[in-house]
């Protein structure tokens, strides 16, 4: 180095005599291994989004030639417009859109209910003491983990009987019944993680149970608020199952129609109208993966903690 | 007195249609798929009960026992990759490496997707005459096979390739989380003590991380039995039977088949299960706690 | 061991600027200061546990400036004890031994020796979950200590205690220095630990050593104002004035410096005068004191002693008197200052 100072005559000290400063960082194997591990990793995450891209890009005629890889020569939007306004499920030819729309009709009204009833149940299991409130949670919890299979038949059975089965209400209902769980964990443990004295405090000001609720705990619920409608807005969107049973014919959710569309369709093929339908369900979550960043983990992590 | 009232009645009040939805959603329903298991319903429920006929039919059922193999190949490789890959990544994450951010938002954004999507994805590129096998043949390597979609010995693995792909970021960023907690200062005391990295991941670490490995293979284990969408994408349960789940057996005995008796005790089984899975995690917790607050 | 002109640099911010250090083989020297004054920066980097960005390192002659942790020859203590979870007290001890392929009896021999002095036998089969904040810190102190090594370095590893055991921990950790003989570095924000234990302290602030000196010198002649108010409990008495013609006048008051050892004799102009509460006798003047009269405001009896709160010349000023006194809020006392014990500082804090 050039700053090694006079008095120290390499001639006299070992090597190591001449360090001064930083260590030099040096690039070993390790290192290589490392990013080599993480660049290959990358590529396996990447590589199914990448071809959904390029093959919704391409033509049909340039996908009959096998090269799945091969960025498109041509990119043309065709394939989008035709997942979105024309693409058939069975007989009817009105594209991917119908599904969009049903899943937004299905969405908005699921959100709001779910959202609003976990908050309240949340609330009231964390901050007041009444009877039997830890069975009611202990039960949603286990309810959480089941699988639907085990409740869906008798749902049918009991919605058909009150006449929800199949309508827009019913399928709503479902939502809220199912996004019951998380939401209440998500919100009991927001607000028993808030300082007592709070609570304490606003009862001694007198406050009553909607009172506390309303002015005291929602202004600052925000950010929990933003992690529920994260899970919920994903969750409902991504949902297959529930939307199959009970939504019926008239409001099948995207996912739905878009698994038909690829899965039963007549004739050929078209992959590109395909995968072009594909993106445009995976829109909506991506978007709200990609704009909400860290805010998405959290989610996981409240969504994955223990009660 | 009318305030004191209105006062303790309002929680319970707006807990009334969580009740309501415990009761009869969740407690009602799980009751009564269970009756129906023990009965000898087929088209229609009815409340004749015939024992454990229905258990003894869906045990004899290939198609069944097929299933739960199933199940149980895709479980285990399925968790274990997971939870490999997912350890892998977020050590390797966690090296100061460059570009921190974007590879974190890239292994875990297929978590935001639904099965369909994953499914369907995964089927276009498994395609065996257009999907990336005949792109790597056409390159020299014709051996190479990548049509696991549509053969019967492999089609299940393609299901674990998809799942992987979908949740292995989940176990990153959940572990990830626990290594960000650890201890700076254990880091710098176990340079001091000159031990190295590897062996301060195996011996130190992942310990430490145990509560981070528990709720990953809770909530992974959870995916697998409920596992339905992935496979009705992929697959729709073919080539033939070859990718079976319980869920999908399950489904299809409800609204195909029309055998409520079957679908209801093949359920029953998969409610067991999962309580058997969630049984010693929920002991775990609650002996936590207890050894916490005594503490 | 010595540092040499180490800089510590975060973009434009300096952790540590320009600083040199020697430290004599056998010493314990004390780094003292307030938090995000460079102490523990400065210790990490003696440790090589962060990077430092120019300057140089020399450990028992070796110059260990590039060398890993492992290979300076050093032993650390850390806050949080950081003992390896799930190991026990036995492991936590051995684990770095045989990471480095010591052979099993001096492992054996070295863990036995650790455990004796630290009386630690009885706990070699626990785990750190099943031991106390103080059991846990003394097994931290054994891992340093199975590792021979010619310096100890302790990052503020009484700070997680509570009062009493930490006063426990710092006469072991004196009698463990005087046992051992060891180079020991030890980094604190608490004066009390820094005065009982070190040969020298270093006072820091800044990235900056401003004064390194016995623990009396530097209880006794503050180089500047920062160093005289951080250290001393209850803390230093400063009154604003000028000194005029050899003597400190504030709001009136007149205090001759006749008996004051300036560092520049004829020295004039704004000043603050720093007198410690322990060096105010109530009661009448001795000869070459100060005589001075004021009016109780508050009293502050802390048991062995009690502390009067009065002013001079419109400014606060605490007395430190013995448990006994029997002052109270509204007297007319006495008392005396003696100008040798004081310290005199100009406007930019530095001493006169």
């Amino acid at each position: 180095m050039s700053t090694v100072t006079q008095t120290l005559a390499p001639a006299t000290l070992d090597r190591a005599a001449a360090h001064r400063g930083r260590r030099p960082r040096k690039l070993t194997a390790g290192r290589v291994g490392l990013y080599a591990f993480l660049a290959l990793s990358a590529a396996f995450f990447l590589l199914p989004l990448y071809i959904m891209v390029v093959t919704s890009l391409k033509t049909m005629d340039e996908i009959r030639l096998a090269e799945i890889f091969a960025f498109p020569a041509a990119p043309t939007l065709d394939a989008w417009v035709a997942a979105w306004s024309t693409a058939c499920t069975g007989l009817d030819c009105s594209g991917i859109q119908v599904g969009f729309l049903n899943s937004v009709k299905i969405l908005l009204p699921s959100l709001v209910l779910s959202i609003g009833l976990g908050a309240v149940t949340g609330y009231a299991l964390s901050l007041w003491k009444i009877r039997g409130a830890n069975l009611l949670f202990a039960v949603l919890l286990l309810g959480a983990f089941i699988p639907y299979q085990v409740f869906i038949y008798p749902l049918v059975r009991m919605f058909s009987m009150v006449g929800l089965y199949g309508t827009l209400p019913g399928i709503v209902l479902v939502h809220v019944i199912f996004g019951l769980p998380i939401m209440t964990l998500l919100f009991r443990n927001f607000y028993s993680s808030l300082p007592p004295e709070l609570f304490k405090a606003a009862r001694v000001d007198g406050g009553g149970f909607w009172q506390i609720f309303v002015h005291v705990l929602l202004p600052m619920s925000t950010p929990i608020l933003i992690v529920a409608a994260i899970l919920q807005v994903t969750g409902i969107w991504n949902d297959f199952i529930l939307g199959l049973v009970f939504a019926g014919r008239e409001n099948l959710p995207m996912t739905v129609q878009l698994n038909n569309i690829v899965n039963s369709a007549q004739g050929e093929k078209l992959y590109n109208v395909n995968m072009a339908a594909t993106i445009l369900t995976a829109l909506v979550p991506l978007a709200v993966y990609f704009l909400s960043g860290r805010w998405f983990v959290r989610g996981i992590a409240a969504g994955s903690v223990k009660g | 007195m009318a305030t004191r009232i209105r006062r303790s009645a309002a929680p319970v009040v707006a807990l009334t249609p969580s009740i309501l939805i415990v009761l009869l959603a969740y407690v009602g329903t799980m009751l009564w798929t269970i009756w129906i298991s023990f009965t000898s319903s087929r088209l229609l429920p009815v409340n004749s009960f015939a024992g454990s006929a229905q258990y003894e039919r869906l045990f004899g059922d290939p198609r069944w026992l097929l299933a739960v193999q199933n199940l149980a190949l895709f479980g285990v490789l399925f968790i274990g990759i997971c939870l490999v890959l997912g350890f892998l990544l977020a050590v390797a994450i966690d090296q100061r490496v460059r570009a921190e951010d974007s590879l974190r938002t890239i292994f875990l954004y297929p978590h935001a997707l639904s099965f369909i999507v994953t499914g369907l994805v995964w089927q276009w590129m498994m395609n065996p005459t257009l999907g990336i096998q005949e792109s790597i043949q056409a390159l020299g390597w014709t051996s190479f096979r990548f049509d696991w979609v549509v053969r019967r010995d492999m089609a299940i693995y393609a299901v674990v390739i998809a799942g992987v792909w979908q949740s292995a970021g989940l176990v990153m960023a959940l572990m990830l989380a626990g290594l960000r907690g650890v201890d700076e200062e254990l880091w710098k005391a176990a340079r001091v003590d000159g031990i190295p990295t590897w062996r301060v991941y195996v011996s130190i670490v992942l310990p430490l991380l145990k509560p981070m490995i528990v709720t990953s293979v809770v909530l992974l284990s959870i995916a697998v039995v409920k596992v339905y969408d992935l496979v009705v994408a992929l697959t729709n349960g073919g080539p033939g039977t070859a990718t079976a789940v319980p869920a999908k057996f399950v489904m299809d005995y409800l609204f195909e088949r029309q055998n409520i008796g079957l679908a209801a005790s093949a359920s029953t089984v998969m409610l067991v299960t999962v309580l058997c899975v969630l049984a010693p995690w929920l002991y775990s917790e609650y002996f936590r706690k207890a050894k916490g607050s005594a503490a | 061991m010595s540092i040499r002109d180490l800089d510590i640099r975060y973009g434009a911010h300096k952790a540590l600027d320009d600083l040199d250090l020697e430290v004599r083989q056998g010493e314990f020297l004390v780094l003292l200061g307030p938090s995000g004054c460079g102490k523990s920066t400065l210790l990490n980097a003696i440790a090589g546990l962060l990077d430092i960005s120019d300057g140089e390192i020399w450990i028992s002659g070796k110059n260990v400036t590039w060398a890993e942790p492992k290979d300076r020859g050093i032993g650390m203590v850390f806050q949080s004890y950081a003992l390896y979870p799930r190991m026990s007290v036995e492991d936590n001890l051995s684990f770095g031994l045989k990471m480095g392929r010591t052979p099993k009896a001096e492992i054996a021999a070295r863990v036995a020796k650790a455990a004796k002095m630290l009386q630690l036998e009885p706990l070699l089969k626990r785990r750190p979950a099943e031991l106390s904040g103080g059991q846990r810190q003394r097994v931290a102190i054994g891992r340093a200590l199975v590792r021979e090594v010619d310096v100890f370095l302790f990052d503020e590893p009484l700070s997680n205690l509570d009062a009493k055991l930490r006063a426990e921990l710092r006469v072991e950790i004196k009698r463990l220095h005087q046992e051992l003989g060891n180079t020991m570095i030890y980094v604190t924000h608490d004066q009390i630990e820094a005065l009982t234990l070190a040969d020298r302290i270093a006072v820091m602030k800044g990235g900056i050593i401003q004064q390194l000196g016995p623990p009396g010198e530097v209880y006794r002649r503050p180089v500047n104002r920062f160093v005289a108010g951080f250290i001393g409990s209850p803390a230093m008495n400063f009154l604003e004035g000028r000194v005029e013609n050899g003597a400190f006048r504030a709001g009136g008051e007149t205090i001759s410096l006749e008996r004051y050892d300036f560092a520049a004799p004829g020295t004039s102009g704004p000043a603050s005068l720093g007198i410690r509460p322990e060096h105010i006798r109530l009661g009448e003047a001795a000869p070459g004191t100060v005589a001075l009269i004021g009016r109780v405001e508050v009293v502050e009896p802390m048991g062995a002693d009690t502390l009067v709160w009065t002013s001079l010349g419109g400014q606060p000023l605490a007395i430190r008197t013995d448990g006994e006194a029997t002052v109270r809020p509204g007297d007319e006392i006495r008392f005396a200052v003696d100008p040798a014990k004081a310290s005199l500082f100009g406007e930019d804090g530095e001493r006169l």
